[in-house]
């Protein structure tokens, strides 16, 4: 792979709720400035979004580096938190461990990682339990 | 090239101070102060009239029609906007307001919350039927469709292709009129009285019509004027009002998402929240929701930059007043011009380069030279922010020591330079 031309780096604060979001917020705003089409721009939004939200809801926070390339936008998400022991059943479409607290403020549906594979054309998952997890995506520009 | 100019609002140069107040406030980073007066970015205005409101000097203007355009019609009609009976203290009753803008040349008043009936029932239709992908954003702010158009394209999708009320009422008003007088169409003149510089923008440059119907538009404030002084000596009152209070109502925000009569909408108003809302949007996180209303105004169309009265005030008074009308005043009549004939596209501003790979170099450039700057955001530079003036200097528009900083900087540098230089002078010389 070529080097990026970009690499954009977030600290996701684990500890605070109020500010997932704001790294693929940022992500979006520079994209748009680039040119790059609506479509991508949503894809690596949502993508980014929900990943950003499972660390700070799953696993303390973290960080983030988005690299890119004139042809593809790379998220890589890393943590220190408590791994995912089954990811194949974590990938599936409804399976959640969110606690009931974290239901009641709507989230706990399992559809973050369905949707981040929906939206991302290559996606890796790479864990250890007790170690933590990272989740390296990447959507194409063409 | 002299390129024209498609925007209501306008800079009126003398007054001009060069303080950067403006520049802060832009929700689309539209000003930079340049050599000490404010410029708007044409391709970035959308015409919302913040910089209207937040200039204590008043150097930013909207271009509004006089009334003087009246003697070009043997028939004249004045469109109220829902929000122009709201502005009057002294009056307790829309047909004392009406009457008193009628005496001001018109032949006669039509009020534009009998539109806002009618867009409200086509509204009903587009959501049930599932047509426009869910939920369904307003259009009838202006200023929010040009945003939207420059800054979500994705969202473009969900916005309502629906005529706007003025331009309901217009068809209305004029077809009324026509039978009435016999006249022909270019005879009838129907003018808007705006609270909004985007309406104006809306009627002389449409987006989503071809043409709009309507000849010309007043400011709520030029009526005003005239008609502050002549309203308590109205002798005989008309009967004007005819709109229902549903239609009335759209003047306040929650109004038009009220007169829907469902339960799932959003109604957000002020633009700074408009966009909060639109991010979301944008980012998949709104469930379960039909409706969006988005009004670029805090308060909605009572808050419009050309209005006179407090918003607040205002929309107690609209309440008040509305509460003894009817819900909804007449059976819907079936119109031409209910949809968009034009096709708005996605027209971003543009990127930092053509060229994608340029782009992106010019895009890490930019980083880097935010980095070296005080993150201050304060403005001196003319720029909204560090960030702004370092996509300014990428995009060959400003300078590094266009930053007082940096100028400072660079000048103490140079003055050790100058310092030392001057230690070295030639023995000759010494
Ligand atoms: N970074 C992570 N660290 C540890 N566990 C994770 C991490 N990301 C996901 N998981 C596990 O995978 C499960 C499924 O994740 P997914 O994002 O699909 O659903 P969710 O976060 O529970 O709910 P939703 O995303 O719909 O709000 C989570 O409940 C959690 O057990
Ligand atoms: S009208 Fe709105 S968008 Fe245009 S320059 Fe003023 S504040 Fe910016
Ligand atoms: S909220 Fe109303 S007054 Fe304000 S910009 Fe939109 S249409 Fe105009
Ligand atoms: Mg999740």
């Amino acid at each position: 792979m070529s080097e990026p031309l970009m690499v954009l780096h977030y600290d996701v604060d684990g500890t605070d709720f109020t500010v997932a979001g704001e790294a693929s917020g940022a992500v979006k705003k520079v994209l748009k400035q680039l040119g790059v089409s609506a479509e991508v721009i949503r894809k690596v939004a949502i993508a980014m979004y929900e990943c950003e939200i499972n660390m700070v809801i799953h696993a303390h926070g973290g960080f983030i580096d988005v690299e890119i390339r004139p042809e593809s936008i790379r998220m890589i998400h890393k943590d220190v938190g408590p791994g995912i022991p089954d990811v194949e059943k974590a990938m599936q479409a409804g399976f959640s461990t969110a606690s009931q607290q974290v239901r009641e403020l709507g989230f706990g549906a399992g559809m973050g990682l369905p949707n981040m594979k929906k939206y991302t054309d290559e996606m890796k998952i790479t864990t250890e339990v007790g170690k933590g997890t990272i989740v390296d995506m990447t959507v194409y520009i063409k | 090239m002299i390129e024209k100019r498609c925007h209501s609002v306008t800079l009126d140069r003398p007054s001009c101070k060069g303080c950067t107040t403006c520049i802060r406030y832009c929700p689309t980073q539209a000003i930079r102060v340049q050599q000490g007066k404010a410029k708007i970015i044409d391709e970035r205005c959308i015409d919302c009239g913040e910089c209207i409101r937040r200039c204590q000097y008043h150097a930013k203007k909207a271009i509004t029609d006089g009334f003087e355009m009246l003697e070009n019609f043997k028939y004249k009609i004045a469109l109220p906007a829902p929000a122009f009976c709201g502005q009057f203290s002294k009056a307790d009753d829309f047909d004392i307001m009406l009457t008193g803008l009628k005496m001001l040349g018109f032949d006669h008043v039509f009020e534009v919350a009998r539109g806002a009936e009618v867009v409200t029932a086509k509204m009903k239709e587009l959501i049930h039927t599932g047509l426009i992908e869910a939920p369904v954003i307003s259009s009838a702010c202006p200023a929010v469709v040009r945003l939207i158009a420059v800054k979500y394209p994705d969202l473009m999708s969900h916005v309502a292709p629906l005529t706007s009320p003025m331009e309901a009422a217009a068809e209305m008003a004029r077809r009324e009129a026509k039978e009435k007088t016999g006249l022909k169409d270019e005879e009838i003149g129907v003018f808007f009285i705006t609270p909004c510089p985007a309406k104006v923008t809306a009627i002389k440059w449409p987006l989503a019509l071809e043409k709009s119907n309507i000849n010309g538009a007043i400011s709520i404030k030029d009526a005003y004027m005239r008609l502050a002084h002549s309203i308590d000596k109205i002798e005989k009152v008309e009967h004007l009002s005819v709109a229902g209070r549903s239609g009335v109502r759209w003047a306040n925000h929650g109004g038009e998402a009220e007169a829907l009569g469902i339960e799932r909408y959003i109604a957000v108003d002020g633009i700074a929240n408009v966009m909060e809302v639109l991010e979301k949007l944008e980012d998949d996180m709104i469930k379960g929701i039909d409706f969006i209303e988005t009004l670029a105004c805090t308060g909605g169309c009572v808050g419009g930059s050309l209005a006179v009265e407090n918003n607040f005030v205002a929309n107690s008074r609209i309440r008040r007043i509305s509460e003894r009308l009817a819900d909804n005043a007449a059976p819907v009549p079936k119109l031409d011009g209910m949809y968009w004939n034009r096709k708005i596209e996605y027209k971003p501003f543009s990127p930092l380069d053509e060229d994608f790979s340029e782009a992106l170099k010019k895009a890490a450039r930019m980083n880097e030279i935010y980095a070296g700057l005080p993150q201050l955001d304060c403005g001196s530079c003319g720029a909204p922010t560090c960030k702004d003036l370092a996509e300014d200097i990428v995009r060959g528009k400003a300078n590094e020591t266009d930053c007082i900083f940096k100028l400072r900087e660079r000048v103490s540098i140079l003055a050790r330079e100058m310092a030392e230089l001057e230690s070295k002078l030639p023995p000759s010389m010494e």
